[in-house]
């Protein structure tokens, strides 16, 4: 004996916040239904298993038929065969596209290929995701992916007008596609202790200042390519240490501004030429795709490490920083001012943020 | 040639892929009325195609723009093989053809295959013009207004209750057709689903027809249902009430609209006596027919009802037998009809008429059965000319007029409504049912025969004889059930439904109603030419003899009852005399009046009256049963089927009774009855909401009784038993508040109640064990009163014996306690309105459930198998409160259950109902009456403040050309500013723009109407409102689709009805050949009741709703067949759509700026 059939239908679709939660995350009907038990619905509402099960299966079914619309949000606004109302609809919308930070690190900056789906089973092992919540958030990165890549406008807005995301959601979708296109390497050891968030500032500010978009906000791609030109002339920083006395000078600018005003000043002025070294090298390697791709574990390796193992407190490697980009205006051989302050303008805030003490 | 109807395809949109290679869609729409085709072009490789087609026309008569659909096929074009069927819209445009309901149809429909389901949506815009003057259009039945809706529409006013309408239309199933074996499952669904829609479209004309034969020119109640009855046909039947409805206009003042019986000071001068020997005089004369009534009736318990009792006296003890007995006999008191129909004449008789088939001879049954229709018989021998007989039956009435009374010439004197103006509905006797086993197979074989397969879709050849039969089977079944009203004392029928139940070629067709007796009012007044009519309708109640008399009588009866029965309580005194009862019941005197009458116990199958007086809440009660059956063919199958039947009603009614004692309630509203057969099994089901009502007595509680009182244990078991449900009856009286109301009604008019009586009845009524001494008491107390024997039996009353020495009786304490009660928060009931529960607020969720459950073990049990039914319904309503509980404190509404057997080991139970939450602080009685005053009043304003501009276009009134250009400008200016605006950016400053135009047609419309009438001062803000309202619709969910709220209810609290768009009547079918791949039966079940749900929406919103109201579901037929993977399911829903203006926003509605009127100007002309 046994229920064939077990339909229910709103004329106003009911979804549980809780249930579509666990939806998205992938659970089975049976391990849901083991939650939400857990989760204590029973007592509070008298019901028993049997009634837990068939809203599960009911709600899921639903879900499952919403999916075809939530892979296109401007399409669930005007379809006829749900009515959801308009908070509803942004709730579903912005919950699907949500993502769990250990998953996104994991792909972050990989190639959104089938390669690297096939790989999901490691992720979901790794992270302790299911495979079914890993499938529906790549498959949401290569969707914004692909609807972004050929649009012309600002990235975020983009992401937000297609895809109905609120707009912390957005930029994060923003840096997702950012990293993936330019396929920064995120995953190495060194790398680890950064968060998703760390990285998506990160995103934001190369967004921002380094961008074709920066320049001009008309051509295609222009949040997602950095600005090849911008790229060249960043080699022309090298001058900083490739010229003896320019070296020095920067040197001692930057150590009268600092004196007395740290505690590692003695480490600092110890490390400074290869710390700038360090910078500068980086910027003037940017035009290879290999070292953009290497630009953050440059950025940990070149100058967080050594910051770190002598103990710099943030707010030392923010006045450093910020002595060490004003100190280079004030050299008057130095001639390349606007692109200096575009680069280090981006280094230093990320620099900062990727700094945990 | 009197209407050219033009139709527009706009735009397509997410078409589905119709072309792999490109991933696209080449797709052409063909528009198609009646025989004449047009195409768009073809829009190639686009998934969002913009045809902005001509306006194509078609060029119809009147009848074919009634019965036919306008057709749209979407096709995906292709060079070098046939072109692909998309999907198709079929658009009813029946709405547009009355001049109140829509005047344009526009919007996104979606297409529909019945293969795929929805794939993709199409803009289209449909109007009619009627070149023809009004008067000649009005000749047609085009202008008759229909509403599903079972009272009288919110913003009408009833001038004149015409009565009972009811046609049939029979053709072939286009499924079991011999071309059906060779073509596509898609070309079979289109032609069944064009055609039921075109005999609906017929159906409803012909009713239309006859009731402006009756002079009416609405149909209220309308009710439509088919039979599928496979290989011998489909049958569409229809019935309703016919009426002549006003729009209320402001020169009425509300209550003397909507009240007008009981307001009248006049004739409250006239006091009982003058009634009561009135109705002592119209007893006499009936004397005969009550006696030949209840001497069918216990004929008919010889067959049934008695077979168990005198099984069941034998073990009885002689104390108990008595009121067992008595009890069984009450609970048919309130149905007593209903059993010896169904129950029927033996069954040998019987099984003779399935195959003889002459009508004459189950006429002559009936007649010589039913003595009651002495005046009737000569009316049977036309009768049995069928439909066309009938449907020129009004037309020789009308030649016999002088010689017959008013309810003959009527033939029904049933009414489809189940509420109604106050002051109409008089008394009510209690619930008259019947029902009639059938065998379908040999219907036409003598007409049709051999040539019947050949004549695809000509269904004129047979319509004149086919309909015939079922004709004469429903007529057969009315007569029967007005026989039993008259029995009752009651001259109508409300709240009348019918319905049926196939299985194989076995049917079973039931009509239930309520006995009633209704005041003449509604029947003749306002009739401005029919004088003969009013003076017929005044004699309803009598139907022989001295009829003007009787006449005078009856009304005089009637209007004595009405002005002196208070409106709380005058519908349950009793219609019936009390000597001579139909059958035994025991009578108290009114507990609110103190003056007449009432029983015991009253069912109904109307809502519950609004004025009456109830004391605590509701709740939904239900009896379920579930019947084995052997397998049987034919006649066979028949005999045992009818054989079971009065078992199963007769415990259907006992369940329901020990059901509603257990909730300390005495009355029953909203009865419905379901049997369903299966080949099997029989399964039963009623459903009705209990309340308790002021006015009649206490209900006793209930005492169990064992067969052995000598064994200990046995009698501790009893005693358990009894605690058990003492406790449960002590619960449900908190929990519906049902305390006894004899603490108040008591001290104001402390008259001819002594307080012993109160003592008795505060005591005896919780715990039934103190007999003894309330007896005493009674007797005591009653002695003042002059029939003592009536008050001898009465004092038996609180003692409710269920004996459990019979197995029946075990299962029926147990299902009495398995009940589970509704976790708190939540209220259920099958009827419009919970009573208690007023201030509701405006939060609405319309759902249907449907469950399939298999039984594998074939060999159950009846036990088993009730159980398994009973859980089976309890864990379905217990899902419902589950999901439903972010709606707390919420009342499920018109819970309305339909179950089926639709194979061997399935039962199927869909459940319609609204789940509406209501605020907590509840504000009493002076609360809920301020409420319904101010509601009344405030549709009663509204409508005319929003009537009166609609109308000036269509009396082309005198004001000047302004307000009459200007609103049909509006009208033209909806639905443009609609069609785009569905998913355009733009749409907002289109939108305001066209608001804005609104406001200032508003204003012109003041400004003219000023001259006219004074009293449409504020008239104004109610277009603007009703703009309002529909800007907030569009402009949610960012402005893409209109919110269509679904209600099965006739209303929408918080909200006013401004205007009635016409009647949805649709009829899908859905088949799957990849079941497993769409999800498995829920699935597919699931997306298929979703489509339907969107199908509804879109189809109000496009006439310029906003809501359906009095929504059902009336056929869900589901098949499958999982070994092929294959699936296919029918689904019939019905409602009205309208248009509902929020009350906050009436009110709120501030002066409009003048200043909108410059800008607006520039744009009214821009569109």
């Amino acid at each position: 004996m046994s229920v064939e059939l077990d339909v229910f239908v709103g004329n106003t679709t009911i979804m549980d916040k809780e249930v579509y939660q666990l939806w998205l995350n992938g659970y089975t009907v049976n391990d849901a239904v083991k939650v939400r038990i857990e989760g204590g619905v029973m007592e509070e509402c008298e019901a028993s298993a049997e009634v837990l099960l068939s809203d599960t299966m009911d709600q899921f079914r639903t879900f499952q038929m919403c999916e075809r619309l939530l892979q296109n949000p401007a399409k669930l606004a005007n379809q006829l065969l749900f009515q959801i109302p308009p908070d509803r609809q942004a709730m579903l919308i912005e919950r699907y596209y949500a993502f769990d930070d250990a998953f996104v690190r994991e792909v972050l900056g990989k190639k959104l290929s089938k390669g690297t789906k096939k790989d999901l089973d490691d992720v979901s092992a790794k992270t302790g995701i299911t495979l079914k919540s890993c499938r529906r958030q790549f498959d949401n990165f290569k969707r914004v992916f692909k609807v972004v890549e050929e649009l012309k406008g600002p990235l975020v807005e983009n992401i937000k007008q297609h895809f109905l995301l609120p707009d912390q959601l957005a930029r994060d979708y923003a840096a997702i596609v950012f990293f993936a296109n330019n396929r920064f390497e995120t995953g190495k050891k060194k790398l680890q202790y950064l968060t998703f968030q760390d990285f998506a500032f990160c995103a934001g500010q190369l967004i921002n200042y380094w961008t074709v978009g920066a320049v001009d906000n008309m051509v295609e791609d222009m949040d997602v390519d950095l600005d090849k030109e911008f790229l060249q002339d960043l080699k022309d920083l090298k001058i900083l240490i490739t010229d003896k006395d320019l070296l020095d000078q920067h040197k001692s600018l930057v150590c009268v501004a600092l004196r007395g005003k740290t505690k590692v000043f003695n480490e600092m002025e110890a490390n400074f030429k290869n710390l700038s070294r360090g910078l500068v090298n980086i910027a003037a390697k940017l035009t290879n795709t290999k070292d953009v791709r290497d630009f953050f574990i440059d950025l940990v390796e070149k100058f967080i490490e050594p910051c770190k193992s002598d103990k710099w407190t943030s707010t030392d490697v923010n006045l450093y920083l910020t002595h060490y980009t004003n100190s280079a205006h004030i050299l008057d051989t130095f001639k390349h001012q606007t692109v200096w302050t575009r680069y280090m303008g981006v280094i230093k805030s990320c620099i900062l943020r990727m700094y945990h003490e | 040639m009197p209407g050219k109807l033009k139709a527009k395809i706009v735009a397509g949109r997410h078409l589905p892929v119709m072309d792999r290679a490109s991933d696209l869609t080449d797709a052409f729409v063909e528009v198609k009325f009646g025989n004449t085709t047009f195409k768009t072009d073809v829009y190639p490789k686009s998934l969002n195609p913009q045809w902005n087609s001509e306006w194509f026309k078609f060029e119809v008569d009147d009848e074919d723009l009634q019965d036919e659909p306008l057709q749209i096929t979407v096709l995906d074009h292709d060079t070098y093989s046939a072109n692909d069927a998309i999907g198709k819209v079929y658009i009813d445009i029946d709405p547009l053809l009355s001049s109140e309901a829509a005047t344009v149809i526009s919007g996104w429909f979606p297409i529909y295959d019945t293969i795929h389901g929805i794939r993709g949506e199409i803009n289209v815009l449909v109007k009619v013009d009627l070149f023809n003057d009004l008067n000649r259009f009005r000749q047609s039945s085009c202008g008759v207004k229909f509403f599903c809706t079972t009272s009288i529409p919110r913003c009408y006013r009833a001038v004149m209750v015409h009565g009972f309408v009811e046609e049939l239309v029979v053709n072939e199933d286009p499924e079991y057709q011999w071309i059906d074996r060779i073509r596509t499952p898609r070309a079979s669904n289109e032609a069944r689903q064009r055609l039921i829609s075109l005999m609906s479209g017929e159906l409803q004309r012909k009713i239309g027809l006859k009731v402006l034969e009756m002079g009416g020119n609405a149909v209220v109640g309308y009710l439509q249902c088919f039979d599928l009855e496979g290989e011998s046909g489909l049958v569409v039947r229809a019935i309703g009430t016919a009426c002549t409805l006003d729009k209320i206009s402001n020169t009425y003042a509300p209550a003397s609209a909507i009240n007008p019986c009981n307001s009248s000071p006049s004739k409250d001068t006239k006091d009982s006596p003058q009634a009561v020997p009135s109705a002592l005089g119209c007893r006499s004369t009936h004397s005969s027919p009550v006696h030949s009534a209840s001497s069918r009736l216990s004929q008919g318990f010889s067959v049934s009802v008695p077979t168990l009792l005198f099984a069941g006296m034998k073990h009885r003890h002689r104390s108990s037998e008595g009121p067992r007995a008595r009890q069984c006999r009450a609970g048919f008191g309130e149905e007593a009809p209903g059993v010896p129909l169904s129950s029927g004449p033996p069954t040998p008789l019987r099984a003779q008429t399935f195959s003889s088939f002459s009508p004459s001879k189950s006429y002559s049954r009936q007649s010589s059965s039913s003595d009651t229709e002495l005046s009737l018989t000569p009316k049977t021998g036309m009768g049995s000319g069928g439909s066309a007989g009938k449907e020129a039956g009004p037309l020789k009435a009308l030649l016999r007029q002088q010689t017959q009374s008013a309810l003959e010439q009527r033939e029904f004197p049933f009414f489809t409504l189940t509420s109604f103006p106050a002051g109409f509905l008089l008394h009510v006797g209690g619930v008259v049912s019947a029902r009639s086993v059938k065998l379908l197979d040999r219907i036409h074989n003598p007409a049709l025969g051999n040539t019947r397969s050949y004549k695809l879709l000509d269904w004129n050849s047979f319509t004149a004889d086919e309909p015939e039969t079922r004709d004469a089977w429903w007529e057969e079944i009315r007569q029967e059930i007005k026989s039993h009203a008259k029995a009752l004392g009651c001259h109508a029928v409300v709240g009348y439904s019918e319905s049926t139940s196939i299985c194989e070629e076995v049917c079973i067709l039931s009509a239930s109603g309520t006995a009633a007796v209704l005041s003449s009012r509604f029947m003749q007044d306002g009739a401005l030419d029919m004088d003969h009519r009013l003076s017929r309708q005044q004699a309803p109640v009598f139907t022989s003899g001295t009829e003007k008399g009787e006449g005078d009588m009856g009304s005089s009866a009637s209007l004595g009852f009405e002005d002196l029965a208070p409106p709380g309580c005058g519908f349950c005194h009793i219609p019936y005399d009390e000597l001579n009862m139909p059958f035994p019941a025991q009578l108290t005197y009114c507990h609110c009046c103190r003056r007449f009458k009432v029983p015991d116990v009253l069912f109904t199958t109307i809502d519950l009256p609004t004025e009456a007086n109830v004391t605590g809440k509701g709740c939904l009660i239900q009896a379920r049963l579930c019947r084995t059956k052997k397998k049987a063919q034919g006649e066979g199958n028949a005999t045992a089927i009818s054989n079971l039947l009065p078992f199963l009603e007769y415990e259907l009614h006992t369940q329901l009774m020990n059901k509603l004692k257990l909730r300390s309630m005495n009355a029953l509203f909203g009865l419905r009855i379901q049997i369903s057969i299966g080949e099997n099994m029989l399964l039963g089901l009623a459903s009705a909401t209990g309340v308790y009502l002021t006015p009649l007595p206490s209900p006793g509680g209930i005492q169990i009784a064992g067969k052995t009182p000598s064994d200990i244990t046995y009698e501790q078991h009893i005693s358990n038993m009894q605690k058990k449900i003492n406790d449960t009856i002590a619960k449900n009286k908190e929990l519906y508040e049902v305390n006894p109301p004899k603490l108040f009604t008591l001290d104001p008019e402390a008259f001819r109640c002594i307080n012993t009586e109160l003592v008795e009845e505060v005591i005896g009524s919780p715990i039934p064990e103190p007999r003894q001494r309330s007896r005493l008491f009674r007797s005591h107390s009653e002695s003042s009163d002059e029939v003592s024997e009536l008050d001898l039996s009465h004092g038996k009353k609180d003692a409710f014996v269920l004996e459990i020495d019979d197995t029946d009786a075990v299962e029926d304490i147990h299902s009495l306690l398995t009940d589970a009660p509704t976790p708190p928060g939540f209220y259920s009931c099958n009827t419009e309105i919970m009573p208690g529960i007023y201030n509701w607020t405006s939060a609405l969720q319309m759902f249907t459930s449907v469950r399939v459950f298999r039984l594998s073990n074939v060999n159950l049990t009846n036990q088993g198998l009730n159980k398994v039914f009973n859980d089976l319904c309890e864990n379905l309503l217990k899902s419902l409160y589950f999901k439903l509980r972010s709606m707390v404190p919420c009342c499920l509404c018109h819970l309305n259950f339909t179950v089926a057997v639709p194979e061997d080991e399935l039962i199927q139970v869909a459940v319609t109902a609204v789940a509406m939450s209501f605020d907590k602080e509840q504000t009493l009685e002076n609360g809920r009456q301020s409420c319904d005053k101010t509601l009344m009043k405030a549709i009663t304003e509204n409508e005319e403040q929003l009537q009166f501009p609609l109308e000036l276009t269509a009396e082309s009134s005198s004001n000047p050309l302004s307000s009459a250009k200007g609103l049909s400008e509006v009208s033209g200016a909806l639905p443009s500013a609609r069609a785009p605006s569905v998913d355009y950016s733009s749409f907002t400053d289109r939108c305001s723009s066209w608001i804005e135009q609104l406001r200032l047609k508003a204003h012109t419309i003041r400004r003219g109407s000023i001259k006219t009438m004074s009293s449409l001062e504020k008239a104004s803000p109610l277009p603007e409102g009703r703009s309002r309202s529909l800007r907030s619709n569009r402009s949610y969910a960012g402005g893409s689709v209109a919110v269509v709220k679904m209600t099965p209810l006739s209303f929408i609290p918080g909200t006013k009805i401004i205007k009635y768009l016409g009647i949805i009547n649709m009829f899908f079918i859905r088949e799957t050949t990849s079941l497993r791949e769409e999800g498995g039966v829920s699935g597919f079940l699931h997306s298929f009741i979703a489509e339907v749900f969107a199908m509804v929406r879109a189809h109000v919103a496009a006439l310029g709703g906003n809501a359906v109201v009095s929504y059902s579901m009336k056929e869900c037929v589901f098949m499958e067949n999982p070994n092929k993977n294959q699936a296919q399911c029918l689904i019939n829903v019905s409602g009205d759509a309208v248009i509902f203006v929020r009350e906050s926003e009436l009110e709120a509605t501030p002066p409009q700026p003048q200043s909108a009127s410059t800008q607006t100007s520039s744009s009214g002309e821009g569109t």
